[in-house]
């Protein structure tokens, strides 16, 4: 019921969220990523396999490693590629997405990587474009590409998915790192616990095939503890989900007394050393977080490479009316 | 008197069909014979193509007007709500400016008169500017010809002024029409709290911020024996509420919308902005207690909370979108097709919920299949298939969650106070 009927109707493959991902498409993408990381081993690290293709990033919200590994990415293919700001750009004008897409569209761009603080802008975007749309996170909504690298790095370090235990503690609420990977661990048959405050656990989580506790002493069982970054703009007056940083440090800091030997650590950053993650645990060998952003690379140019070669799967649509 | 509308000449006609008028008893096949808008001659017929029925009145509706024509104005809301099979509608008052002043009102009525199709009542805020921090000259108000009084749009978030306010309305004997929300439990709030909340990411907006402020507005209702009308009721506890309140005698109508009846949050995966209301799609046993409610009579009015949004305003991500979703045009078809077809709920009902259920809730005339009353009668096609299209709208806005869905059941032809408003 949302399809623009101005717009050409072909299916095409997005990635817009990870519920939309079968476990055979996540087993595609994480070994495509592994065949393209042996080729970027070569001393010449482009490949020509996206050569004449176009790659727009639109970013509505700063971000560093996002951008730049999608930058990257679609560069090692030989893509063109082209990144815009909200800031500095006609959005600053008032312009609405739609328009924006519109714009870009005109460019005929095989790609469009959009991240957007608002939920559902990728889905907008791909309503009212051609183009192959990826999700490099919106709001707290979804970041699949984020949830795969992460799968990804958690292989690479473990040498398996199934039966994987993992842990994710901190801000649930407001990440959708958290939901992301929750989901795609579901896929791909590993345990997931979402460990934090009561007031940053959504009701109505535990839907989405995770347990929940409130007990940081939970994640000693898991084979992964992943630390979710506590925003601080969540502490502005009444919007305060925990009394002080302090006591949130204090309750679910992870420390290196908080982590068996054996865990490895992973965090999506930008990290709060001493917030969320102690340094000496952000800093020893248990953490995954370069492997993390290393993992970044070789998934973004998977995804880049499969949204554009994969035939389109039969998308489910959400049945609408009870 | 308190609707507004056109003046004109009756018209005189003859339909005739399955007459289904559940207030007066009636279920058979009739020829109703209307001379200059007044039902003159009710006689047996074998006609049984189409169904005749009293015409629907919804008692919540937007029009934009004044300050948003863009998206509605009198002559198109009233024109899309005549293409609905109603006769009568009321008009919320959370306008630019709000309906909060005799002179604001009295504009309204001047214009309905030149261009409303079908009578429309006006009703008027309870608070100056809406702000719920003093009230408006509601005893003005009502002498102006104020069908009653609302802040539809937002809740008297103070109980001491919604208390003085049902107080002091007792003046005027007319209604307090109340959006039940507690703002600190809805802050943020885009979708029903539950499991699909949780998955999208989306803010949390609970039942209890609804349930919560019927309990208060019940209270005080109680206290001050003032009748209320409780606007667009999304959860089961708030009927639970309501149950406990006319139990004890409180004074209290409710209303449901069709998307509420037919739809729940499941439908929020789709992102699609036009299933982004206020109050939200809430969960599956919300949806079946509301339709129970509204079978038992608990909630005796079906309203369509129509609310056009310009295209260009919904053609947004979701969580930017504004709440609201368009309704005349489909609400019969819509409840008939999900509710009716599959046996969920009688025909008869919906049709006294959609007519003499909202009238008696603002003491409106019922529109009646009888000799010697003004006709205000629905054709109707219940076999009639039809999909709903951005194009097929009288409506100046098409944000409807049904555009695409092929609906059964189709309003022929509407005959408002006596004149033929809308023929197919």
């Amino acid at each position: 019921m949302a399809s623009d009927p101005r717009v050409p109707a072909a299916p095409r493959r997005h990635l817009l969220s990870v519920s939309d991902l079968s476990r055979e498409d996540v087993e595609r993408l994480l070994e495509t990523a592994r065949s393209l990381a042996a080729a970027l081993d070569r001393e010449v690290k482009k490949l020509p396999t996206l050569r004449g293709r176009t790659v727009v990033n639109l970013f509505y919200e700063s971000s560093t490693r996002t951008l730049a590994s999608f930058e990257l990415a679609a560069k090692r293919l030989s893509a063109d590629t082209m990144s815009m700001r909200s800031s500095g750009s006609s959005v600053d004008k008032g312009e609405s997405l739609k328009d924006t897409a519109l714009t870009l569209a005109a460019y005929d761009p095989d790609v469009i990587v959009i991240r957007h603080p608002s939920i559902g802008a990728p889905g907008l975007v791909a309503r009212v474009t051609a183009a192959h749309v990826v999700n490099a996170g919106d709001g707290k909504h979804q970041h699949p590409t984020q949830a795969l690298l992460d799968l990804y790095a958690m292989r690479e370090a473990l040498g398996r998915l199934e039966g994987l235990h993992v842990a994710i503690v901190g801000d649930v609420l407001h990440s959708r790192v958290a939901r992301s990977l929750v989901q795609a661990l579901a896929l791909v048959g590993a345990r997931s616990l979402l460990v934090g405050p009561p007031t940053l656990l959504p009701d109505g989580i535990e839907a989405l095939g995770c347990e929940v506790s409130t007990d940081i002493g939970a994640i000693s069982a898991a084979d992964v503890v992943y630390v979710l970054r506590m925003q601080r703009e969540r502490m502005a007056p009444g919007e305060a989900y925990v009394p002080s940083l302090r006591e949130y440090t204090a309750l679910y800091g992870v420390t290196p007394e908080r982590v068996r030997p054996g865990q490895v650590v992973m965090h999506p950053g930008p990290m709060n050393r001493g917030v969320e993650i102690d340094p000496r645990v952000a800093d020893s060998a248990a953490a995954l977080v370069t492997d993390q952003v290393r993992a970044g690379l070789v998934v973004r140019m998977a995804v880049l490479y499969d949204v554009l070669t994969v035939a389109p799967a039969t998308v489910p649509v959400a049945a609408v009316v009870a | 008197m308190t609707l507004f509308c056109r003046n004109g000449q009756g018209d005189s006609l003859t339909l005739e069909g399955r007459v289904l008028a559940p207030a007066q008893g009636i279920d058979e096949c009739l020829s109703i014979t209307i001379e200059d808008g007044w039902i003159r001659r009710v006689e047996p017929s074998g006609s049984t193509r189409l169904l005749l029925a009293p015409a629907f009145v919804d008692p919540h509706v937007h029009l934009r007007t004044p300050g948003r024509e863009d998206e509605e104005t009198l002559r198109s809301g009233t024109e899309a709500a005549a293409a609905g099979g109603y006769c009568a509608i009321l008009a919320m008052p959370n306008t630019d400016p709000v309906v909060d002043s005799a002179s604001v009102l009295g504009a309204l009525v001047e214009r309905a008169r030149g261009d409303a199709a079908i009578p429309t009542g006006f009703m008027a805020a309870i608070t100056k500017g809406q702000r719920g921090e003093e009230l408006a000259e509601l005893a003005d108000l009502a002498a102006n010809g104020a069908s009653a009084f609302t802040d539809d749009g937002r809740p008297v978030a103070s109980a001491g002024m919604l208390r003085r306010a049902l107080r002091y309305a007792s003046l005027t004997r007319l209604p307090l029409a109340l959006h039940c929300e507690e703002p600190s439990l809805s802050r943020g709030g885009q979708v029903h709290e539950g499991g699909v909340s949780a998955e999208l990411g989306l803010g949390p907006y609970p039942s209890a911020a609804e349930s919560l402020m019927v309990e208060r507005d019940l209270a005080l209702a109680g206290l001050e024996s003032h009748p209320i009308h409780l606007m667009h009721l999304s959860a089961k506890e708030s009927v639970a509420a309501v149950e406990r309140a006319v139990a004890e005698g409180v004074r209290v109508t409710a209303e449901v919308t069709p998307h509420h009846l037919v739809l729940t949050d499941d439908a929020v995966r789709s992102l699609d902005p036009n299933v982004k209301m206020n109050p939200p799609l809430r969960a599956e046993e919300d949806r079946a207690t509301l339709l129970d409610a509204l079978r038992r009579g608990t909630i005796a009015c079906v309203a369509t909370d129509h609310a056009p949004h310009a295209r260009h305003e919904k053609e947004v991500p979701f969580e930017e979108a504004p709440f609201g979703v368009t309704g005349l045009e489909t609400a019969f078809a819509a409840l008939h097709t999900y509710l009716v077809l599959p046996g969920l709920l009688p025909l008869r009902t919906l049709l006294e919920r959609m007519s003499a259920g909202p009238a008696r809730a603002f003491g409106l005339q019922e529109p009646a299949v009888e000799v010697g009353a003004r006709a205000n009668l629905v054709e109707l096609d219940l076999e009639a298939e039809w999909e709903v299209s951005e194009d097929g709208f009288r409506s100046l806005s098409a944000n409807s969650w049904l555009v695409g869905k092929t609906l059964r059941g189709r309003v022929v032809r509407t005959i408002a106070h006596g004149r033929e408003v809308f023929a197919a």
